[in-house]
């Protein structure tokens, strides 16, 4: 099942990511060891659900592809199940739902088949089109807009947005000749995560000019900016090693993931907000529930996926 | 029961389905009794509810855990009663109690008294998916057997949409499940009833949850 032909590129890669880990442990010992007496339960919860998460990560990259691609389905079935049970949802329509639910294995048997065509049209439109026809045999016209469309929202943002990333794994690797259908993955992963932690590491330093103060009150102009720098430094030091990118395109590509990355995030803040909740569940401790881990990949995932598809493959 | 096919039924089919198809956010755990003697209460939305309730006691108690549940609902067909009695593990009491019966709450203070753990649904149905019912008085009875014995209210949200009363179908949402402070016996029934009521609305407002209808 493990597939040992993982390219050394990736696995220094990973080897960084442990090394960010434990800098950031030594840095929460350090904090507490100068002052003991504060609060930091968030923090170290949260750094511990990292430590998960990378090691689930891990495992992930170097499983063999239908594993990998399998994990991702997973994802997209949590996300679901999230969103599903936070937004409101109309009693007439649990059967529907069930039907929402059956488009995560179809969509990524796509994915597993490398069946590109089918993969892109499937969930805008066979989806689309089937879920208000399933709708409309329940025969509940109440409120039936709000619901078609929240349910294609979730879909595309859950399913078909997050399965770009597993898309990416069944590339062909001879494009990426540096390490493959796993550096992509990781490079997208990993600065899109790199970049929400700059954002608050930033803001938290210098931040004082909020950037939309009625969404979500703690993003500030300067977390955005100071993340947008790193990540782009960060993205053109990686793409040598994990993608087939010159250093001009991954400046174009540090850019697009920092900027869509943030507007994942706060547009799954702004549902939160709709909603009335803070955090969409309490699955990571510190995080909150997966679609707040997941934000901006949502963003992120399609938009990287598309930029690297036209260019390379 | 069946000790083997029970622990097999609770620790790996039921937390599959608890754990990975529905999930679970549970507020307040830290209030969950360690030990028996203790009823569980909790509102009633779904054959899952029980699911979910075991699901939340670590194995090692499993043996000593047990729903109540109704003898005219779940001792009818002899299939069914089996799996109740040797698998689901339930303590059967009588819903309806015709003059000169023994008192119906007996196999309860027995379990109590064992040091048994119960899951009580005062509601006495499911009901209507996520609509909680005024509960039936029996809890405050016993209560007043057992007031040495905590009484832990829990409200349950989200089971009633991923399997109400009918549905053959579990379509997974994430259940919420609000443990509250243990209620102590006040003196009277009365008064025990509107507490226990107050408690339950109190947990249930801790979430901020659409209607589903």
């Amino acid at each position: 099942m493990i597939q040992f032909q993982v390219s050394p590129h990736v696995v220094w890669s990973l080897g960084g990511l442990y090394a960010i880990l434990v800098v950031a442990f030594a840095w929460v010992v350090m904090l507490r060891w100068r002052a003991p007496e504060k609060d930091r339960t968030e923090l170290v919860q949260r750094i511990r659900s990292w430590w998960l998460i990378v090691s689930i990560f891990t495992l992930v990259i170097i499983m063999s592809r239908n594993v990998s691609v399998a994990f991702f389905a997973f994802v997209s079935f949590l996300a679901l199940k999230e969103y599903l049970s936070i937004v409101p949802t109309r009693r007439a329509d649990r059967r529907v739902l069930f039907w929402a639910y059956l488009s995560i294995p179809v969509q990524y048997y796509w994915v597993a088949q490398a069946w590109y065509g089918m993969f892109i049209i499937f969930i805008p439109v066979y989806v689309f089109l089937l879920l208000p026809m399933r709708m409309v045999i329940v025969g509940e016209t109440k409120e039936f807009l709000r619901a078609a469309g929240t349910l294609h929202w979730g879909i595309m943002t859950m399913v078909f947005g997050i399965s770009h990333i597993a898309y990416l794994l069944v590339l062909p690797e001879a494009n990426n000749p540096s390490a493959g259908a796993a550096g992509l993955v990781l490079f997208l992963v990993f600065l899109t995560e790199f970049n929400d932690v700059a954002q608050y590491l930033w803001g938290k330093m210098l931040g004082r000019k909020k950037i939309i103060p009625k969404v979500s009150p703690n993003k500030t102009w300067e977390g955005f900016l100071g993340a947008m720098v790193t990540t782009t430094l960060l993205s053109v030091l990686l793409a040598e090693w994990l993608t087939p990118m010159t250093w001009m395109v991954a400046i174009a590509a540090g850019l697009l993931i920092s900027n869509a990355g943030f507007i994942g995030d706060v547009t799954i803040s702004a549902l939160k907000r709709d909603i009335g909740l803070k955090d969409s569940g309490n699955m990571l401790p510190g995080h909150g529930g997966i679609l707040d881990r997941i934000d901006s990949l949502t963003y992120t995932a399609p938009l990287f996926f598309h930029f690297t598809y036209y260019l390379y493959y | 029961m069946n000790p083997l096919l029970r622990f097999l039924f609770y620790a790996v089919f039921i937390r599959l389905i608890v754990l990975i198809v529905l999930g679970l956010n549970v507020r307040h755990r830290e209030r969950l009794p360690k030990a028996g003697p203790a009823i569980i209460v909790a509102n009633h939305n779904s054959h899952l509810d029980t699911m979910v309730l075991m699901s939340l006691f670590p194995l090692s108690l499993l043996p000593k855990l047990h729903p109540v549940a109704a003898v005219d609902y779940f001792l009818t067909s002899r299939l069914f009663s089996w799996f109740a009695m040797e698998v689901v593990g339930i303590l059967p009491i009588k819903r309806t109690v015709s003059r000169g019966d023994d008192n119906p709450l007996a196999p309860c203070n027995q379990a109590l008294s064992d040091g048994r753990l119960l899951i009580v649904f005062p509601e006495g149905s499911r009901g209507e998916p996520e609509q909680m019912q005024s509960f039936k008085g029996g809890i405050a009875r016993l209560a007043e057997s057992n007031p040495a014995v905590p009484v832990i209210p829990v409200f349950l949200h989200g089971l009633g949409k991923a399997l109400p009363k009918g549905e053959t179908i579990l379509v997974p949402f994430f259940c919420d499940v609000f443990v509250g402070e243990p209620l102590p016996w006040t003196g009277d029934r009365r008064s025990y009833m509107r507490q226990l009521d107050e408690r339950m609305r109190q947990l249930a407002a801790e979430g901020n949850f659409p209607a589903w209808e």
